[in-house]
């Protein structure tokens, strides 16, 4: 059984969608020990004992992580299917350091398919968030 | 989608020992056996989860290049040592895929991927593509004109590197240089020449000039696409002429492809634009087309002259 569906079926946290299954479109973007992965192509069982991070463990109460509330302020989704897997990447991508300019965070967000094509808006948010990072 | 046990073996010898066995198989990154799996293309009882191996490290000194298998795309391409001394092995990996998969594929696995065709993805053996423009160009057989789709094999086969296998028995390890390490798909499609139960440990290798190398990749859209055509280019050059060249293309042949020829007609010519064209003109030569993929000819070429021409600049 795959990470995904243990989440979603059996831990009833469906904040984490399912796209394509197939590891194509990021939908089902969560961390393991701090890494971005896909959890559609992950096999629970081989992440036991691993710290796994999802949509629901970002926000800090009511405050919600920055990279939420930029996409919030940018109108970064349209339909809001591929949004937790967007944030879970951007997060990510900020973390890694691949948040310099609008070209590398295109690169380094590529793995997140929005057939709503909010690109900009997503590209924005992931920039707002990042300069408050810098600015911490 | 069938059930499977996975055992976790500690060491080595363990993993060729469990994986040896009938219906059984190694995984690593996942990203390829998962999804074969859900698609009813990868029918084993028994999956080897070598995670707990140590099959790790990177070591990139100008003299020797030596990455584990398990190590990870992302940890190898951004590598501060990978990508100063062996910037085609940064570039082909950080090129490929997206940067989730790349946290979760490795080397080994990487090498092992299957082409991303219907021929290679369905469990009925009858089923195959039509013909498509993404079909390879050299290599073909007659149950498979499937591109090979990893960059890193690529960029390794330009580089005459080696693969470490461990086989079973206790036998000790086998140093397998790239050139033997694929072959033209045979009638089950295999185009490795690993036997059940070899395990890739590391990938070595040594190429002086290596700094004088990149890796274009050519795709339909800017990024996360297998490569339509890519070329991986290393360059010995001393004042201004090639003592020795090394060319491997992607998105051409069933297997990673290299060009002895276009090597031969590079070595001792000035490197010009001029010159790096007439000893691209044959590149072609052997290639088999339709109507669709025809195209791929000239853009081998191309794409290896913008190779030629970007890794000239050391960085």
């Amino acid at each position: 059984m795959t990470l995904l569906d243990v989440l979603r079926d059996h831990l009833k946290l469906p904040g984490t969608k399912k796209g394509c299954d197939h590891g194509t479109c990021g939908a089902c973007t969560v961390w393991v020990d701090g890494h971005r992965v896909v959890s559609c192509l992950t096999l629970a069982s081989r992440v036991e004992g691993k710290e796994i991070t999802t949509i629901e463990g970002l926000a800090q109460g009511e405050k919600l992580h920055p990279v939420q509330q930029a996409f919030v302020d940018c109108d970064g989704f349209q339909c809001g299917f591929c949004t937790p897997g967007q944030i879970m990447s951007g997060a990510a991508c900020i973390q890694e350091g691949h948040s310099h300019n609008d070209s590398e965070i295109r690169e380094w967000m590529s793995g997140n398919i929005c057939r709503c094509a909010a690109y900009p808006n997503i590209l924005a948010a992931v920039k707002q968030a990042a300069k408050e990072k810098t600015a911490i | 989608m069938n059930n499977f046990a996975i055992s976790r073996p500690r060491d080595v010898g363990a993993a060729v020992a469990a994986a040896s066995r009938p219906s059984s198989a190694f995984i690593a990154g996942g990203t390829t056996v998962v999804d074969l799996w859900k698609l009813g293309a990868f029918p084993v009882d028994q999956l080897v989860d070598i995670d707990a191996v140590n099959l790790r490290g990177i070591e990139a000194t100008s003299a020797r290049l030596r990455l584990g298998a398990l190590e990870k795309m992302n940890a190898v391409g951004e590598h501060a040592d990978v990508k100063s001394n062996y910037p085609i092995i940064s570039q082909a990996l950080l090129l490929a895929a997206s940067p989730q998969i790349r946290n979760m594929g490795t080397m080994g696995g990487n090498l092992l991927q299957r082409p991303r065709s219907l021929t290679y993805r369905n469990p009925d053996p009858k089923r195959h593509d039509g013909p498509s423009r993404f079909d390879a160009i050299f290599g073909l057989t007659p149950l498979s004109r499937a591109p090979h789709p990893s960059d890193l094999a690529v960029a390794l086969m330009a580089m005459d590197a080696t693969i470490r296998v461990q086989g079973v028995n206790g036998t000790p390890e086998r140093l397998v240089k790239m050139a033997d390490f694929y072959h033209i798909p045979d009638h089950s499609l295999k185009f490795d020449t690993l036997a059940p139960g070899d395990l890739i440990t590391a990938i070595e290798a040594q190429v002086p000039f290596a700094r004088r190398s990149v890796y274009v990749k050519i795709r339909d859209r800017a990024s996360y696409q297998f490569a339509v055509v890519s070329a991986a280019v290393l360059l010995d050059l001393q004042g201004g002429i090639v003592r020795e060249a090394r060319i491997a293309a992607g998105g051409v042949g069933t297997i990673p492809w290299r060009f002895p020829q276009v090597e031969a007609a590079l070595k001792g010519q000035p490197a010009t634009q001029e010159s790096f064209v007439v000893a691209l003109k044959d590149m072609g030569q052997g290639a088999v087309t339709h109507t669709q993929n025809a195209f791929k000819v000239e853009l081998l070429k191309r794409t290896t002259l913008r190779a030629l021409l970007e890794a000239q600049p050391i960085v």
